[in-house]
């Protein structure tokens, strides 16, 4: 595949069909510049801004977009919030739909058939493949991105973070937490790990 | 189309393999032709001679043995060939050496200073109602049992399923219609439930419901 890829690369290059400059760009900004910090900011903000909470269930695309995250594959976006009673999990089955300004791009393992196939079916085996265990009576609300629209996870706040800023809770949450495939854990049990 | 691509409720493809993200140790791309397969897709999709629904559609006309034994990038990889050779911007001969060997068409390239504005910009979907939408959250309806041989976004397991509208998410873009290069023909756009149950029968999980965004034509009432 590196030979078919390099070929390919030289004739667009050699027919000018493509910058290199722009191709190193599109790399370094999904490299250093859009990635699950920005959705982990927006998770934060909806846990100690009750305002933006609740503009955020009501208009994810708006509020979101107002804190500068913007534009392809995240145009549409609906946040879902996880409760004791309800967990929710996102996945695309027919491609790899993905909110890309809040976490960037897709990890390998959302883009691959183990998890497109099973999460509509088996969504309590996929979690116990990332060590989560949910309790029996929590349901599962299981979001197939099938459109242009896409959801992001709000998980549950931990446990012993009263009085904490929206800065340093933001760093407890983590790409998976807001795929679903994660809870986010209490802050000793996150230091310990 | 029934391709490769309409994963969901398969089985036998093993475990999911969770990895760090990049601040723990992870990485974005496994190789370094990723990089360029990923970069390459994005550039040459801003020459704007195609749509995402014709994007998709060609990584789905794979065959579906060469689809499911793909990585994604390499998907990809071929999605765009195929993408170049049916415009017409290469041949098939210079696919295979790489080099240049019939004057180019004339396009204007993506620069790198138009990079971040554009995707920061984006491309809006949504589009102005032509028609008051035909059902409200609330509604039981039922998936039509349609199988069309062009793109869609209707997935296998959700056809011929009665559900509930759980969200209007507004007028978009038709799939299908796009795909096909007979214009966007928005319709509504639902978020529709269905139970774990009346999707997988008594295998399914009691306490799952799973949505899919499903446009009104996929829609009849129940």
């Amino acid at each position: 595949m590196a030979l078919r890829v390099r070929a390919l690369e030289s004739l667009l290059l050699e027919k000018g069909y493509v910058e290199e400059a722009a191709l190193d760009e599109l790399v370094q900004t999904y490299e250093t510049r859009i990635g699950p910090r920005n959705g982990a900011l927006v998770v934060a903000r909806s846990w100690t801004d009750p305002a933006f909470r609740d503009w955020l269930l009501r208009d994810a695309s708006a509020a979101i977009h107002s804190m500068g995250f913007t534009g392809r594959q995240g145009e549409h976006m609906v946040a879902v919030e996880n409760t004791p009673q309800e967990h929710n999990m996102v996945v695309c089955t027919l491609c790899s739909c993905y909110p890309w300004p809040v976490l960037g791009l897709p990890p390998t393992w959302y883009k691959s058939p183990p998890y497109r196939s099973r999460a509509v079916i088996d969504p309590r085996g996929v979690l116990a493949d990332f060590g989560v265990e949910l309790p029996p009576g929590t349901r599962i609300r299981v979001w197939d991105s099938t459109a242009e629209v896409r959801y992001l996870v709000i998980p549950m706040r931990p446990a012993g973070t009263d009085g904490w800023s929206a800065e340093d809770l933001a760093a407890l949450v983590s790409r998976d937490s807001m795929i679903g495939t994660a809870v986010v854990a209490a802050p000793a049990v996150a230091a310990a790990s | 189309m029934n391709g490769g691509q309409d994963l969901g409720g398969m089985m036998g493809f093993g475990p999911v393999r969770p990895e760090p993200e990049l601040k723990d140790g992870g990485q974005l791309f496994h190789e370094p032709w990723e990089e360029s397969a990923f970069a390459l897709t994005l550039a040459a999709g801003g020459l704007g001679l195609w749509n995402i629904d014709q994007s998709r559609q060609a990584r789905e006309s794979l065959h579906p043995a060469d689809y499911l034994r793909s990585s994604y990038y390499e998907i990809w990889t071929k999605g765009l060939e195929r993408l170049l050779l049916d415009r017409g911007l290469v041949t098939a001969a210079e696919l295979a050496s790489g080099r240049a060997q019939v004057p180019p068409v004339a396009v204007k390239p993506l620069q790198a200073a138009q990079v971040w504005p554009a995707l920061t910009r984006g491309t809006p979907y949504d589009r102005p109602a032509q028609a008051p939408a035909r059902f409200k959250v609330g509604d039981t309806v039922r998936s039509r049992n349609e199988h069309p041989v062009g793109h869609t976004r209707m997935p296998r397991y959700a056809r011929d399923k009665v559900g509930v509208i759980e969200r209007c998410h507004g007028v978009f873009v038709f799939p299908d219609s796009n795909a096909a290069g007979s214009g966007e023909a928005p319709q509504w756009l639902y978020a529709v439930r269905f139970t774990g149950r009346d999707l997988w029968g008594s295998h399914g999980d009691p306490s799952l419901a799973v949505s899919v965004d499903a446009w009104e034509s996929y829609l009849v009432p129940a």
